[in-house]
């Protein structure tokens, strides 16, 4: 494998201070972050985004990949938002991303109860520039109704970010949670969709993700959540290892720095973490998603870079 | 440039004396735990991280219903490494001749013991529990209380204690003329701010919260802590072995520029400043 210190991209800190970033100099890109519009709960809305950009800034996050989920819950539910309320907030997001350039990328974030308007918002989307799609928890991953959605995501090449309970025993509230066997059986019937499984520190039992997942290589991972347990990137690693794996903050990015710092002591090589870090985002999202946070001035599609379907 | 090296380094590069409330050796009984052992905590973990030393309980302890071998245990384990691993043997207070093991405790230099209400049934007011605050605060020896160990989430099916309430950090808190210095383990941003705000100022002076669990940006529910009820309160804890060491490091580098000026790391409580304001209470009257 290629080690990441040959790879054409520009080193250089985004802090303005000038200070290494605290999460390193090399890049950094979160698959799971989120934002809030001026149509959500809380008046503090833009307190909130500036705080991740500013943490990030810190970090050295070369690229936030984020959504918005409806009006988290003022209009509509959190993981059930209306129709109206989640094409305000794929406007909102997107606008967030034209305004931010490379530092900030949109998924297109949908509610499968509403096909038609899902569909729809995904072909504006990508038209808008959206890198990915974002899956909540308003119907299983395995409902039939989430086919369509995932057939779209392979005809636009973008990945499907579905939030996932670690192991669901049962059902939880204000939820449709789906769990990684659920998500098997959809990676499954969609081989040449690419599955981003949300957040395996968000909460529920880790452990019994990564086997769930193994045999399916359109599954990568993200890294996020608020769980730090000692013992779970390690696992990880040794179970799916390190090309499945993707860095991302989504509600906390201290928990995300606290990983960053923890990885060179799971025994992840130099070349893991920066697959972690960057390359396996530059590989599942769409060509030259990154070029600009990288760096980069010819399109990221080098050949070494294929997708998780295609390997 | 080794990218390994750059991010371990910049998290070593602050390293000063301070003592970590919260740690254990030995292993959980719900999931498996990497390097449960002494050595590795004593010589790897605290140097690297920036401690000088640890209050080191048992964890399987926690769940047994007779400490007294996870003491002995403990007590064993801990010989080698008194350097730096100080021991925080467990003190069941509804348990017979629980004032032997507290005695036993004083004698072999225990800066704070443990106690684990929610998986022996201690509600709040529980008399047992207050006794136990009480003779701690005249032995001048801190009381350490575990909220909970793992994220409600994720728990096993037979892990059913839950977690432990403000009202029973109150009570303790609360007890009259009592000298008792607590610190809690393991909650969250409201739970300290229900027992923070329930409590006189004299009260909360005796009481410390480590901030390994709280959330850092972009909700900052640390900043928010740093801010209302201040650094000197929340105390620096590695959570050893359950979760990631690097966390409240993590956070105080996370802090918002302001917030971080006002609070450099020196501002955060450590054992060591817990020990001697447990200690310092008894010679007060």
């Amino acid at each position: 494998m290629e080690s990441s210190s040959t790879t054409r991209h520009d080193s250089s800190a985004n802090r303005a201070d000038g200070m290494e970033p605290l999460g390193g100099a090399e890049p950094l890109i979160d698959a799971h972050a989120h934002f809030h519009s001026p149509f959500t709960n809380r008046a503090d809305w833009e307190t909130y985004n500036a705080s991740r950009l500013g943490a990030g800034r810190r970090i050295g996050v070369r690229s936030h990949v984020a959504s918005i989920l409806g009006s988290w819950g003022y209009t509509s539910p959190t993981y059930f938002a209306s129709p109206a309320d989640q094409t305000r907030a794929n406007d909102f997001m997107v606008g967030l991303a034209a305004q931010h350039g490379p530092l900030v990328r949109a998924y297109a974030a949908v509610n499968p109860n509403f096909t038609a308007h899902a569909l729809k918002e995904i072909e504006r989307g990508a038209a808008l520039g959206a890198i990915g799609i974002k899956l909540a928890a308003g119907r299983r991953a395995d409902d039939v109704l989430v086919d369509e959605i995932a057939s779209a995501a392979a005809q636009y090449g973008m990945p499907i970010l579905q939030h996932v309970w670690q192991h669901r025993r049962h059902d939880w509230p204000n939820q449709d949670a789906s769990d990684g066997l659920d998500l098997a059986r959809m990676a499954a019937r969609h081989p040449r969709t690419t599955f981003l499984l949300a957040h395996i520190g968000g909460g529920g039992d880790y452990a019994h993700t990564f086997p769930a997942v193994l045999d399916h290589a359109n599954i990568v991972m993200d890294l996020s959540g608020s769980g730090v347990d000692r013992g779970m990137l390690d696992l990880a690693l040794a179970t799916v290892g390190a090309e499945r794996l993707l860095w991302a903050s989504d509600l906390t990015m201290c928990t995300g720095l606290t990983k960053l710092r923890a990885l060179s002591h799971t025994g992840a090589t130099p070349d893991d973490i920066s697959a972690m870090r960057w390359r396996n985002a530059v590989r599942i999202f769409p060509k030259g998603a990154f070029d600009g946070a990288l760096g980069r001035s010819a399109p990221s599609g080098d050949s070494r870079i294929t997708s998780a379907v295609q390997a | 440039m080794n990218p390994i090296a750059t991010v371990a380094d910049a998290a070593a590069a602050v390293v000063t004396a301070r003592v970590d409330v919260g740690a254990w050796i030995g292993g959980y009984p719900f999931r498996d735990v990497p390097h449960p052992d002494p050595e590795t905590l004593a010589e790897r973990v605290l140097p690297r991280e920036g401690y000088t030393a640890a209050w080191v309980g048992h964890l399987p302890g926690a769940f047994h219903r007779d400490p007294s071998s996870s003491n002995a245990t403990l007590y064993r384990a801990l010989a080698p490494h008194r350097e730096r691993l100080h021991p925080a043997p467990i003190v069941r207070p509804d348990w017979p001749r629980w004032e032997a093991t507290l005695a036993e405790a004083i004698a072999e230099g225990a800066p704070s013991v443990r106690v684990y209400p929610a998986q022996w049934g201690l509600g709040p007011g529980h008399p047992a529990l207050a006794e136990l605050a009480r003779a701690c605060g005249e032995a001048g020896v801190v009381l350490h209380l575990t909220v909970r160990f793992e994220d409600l989430r994720q728990r096993h099916p037979l892990d059913r204690a839950g977690d432990v309430s403000a009202a029973v950090l109150r009570g303790v808190a609360r007890l009259p003329g009592s000298r008792c210095h607590l610190v809690v383990a393991g909650a969250g941003r409201e739970l300290i701010e229900e027992t923070h705000w329930g409590l006189t100022p004299l009260e909360q002076g005796r009481v410390w919260y480590d901030f390994s669990w709280l959330w850092g940006p972009p909700e900052d529910h640390f900043a928010h802590l740093v801010r209302t009820i201040g650094p000197e309160r929340l105390a620096w804890n590695s959570f050893w072995p359950l979760r990631l060491v690097q966390q409240c490091r993590s956070l105080i580098d996370l802090l918002p520029e302001a917030d971080r000026a006002r609070a450099p790391d020196t501002a955060f409580a450590d054992g060591a400043c817990i020990a001697e304001a447990a200690r310092s209470a008894t010679r007060s009257h």
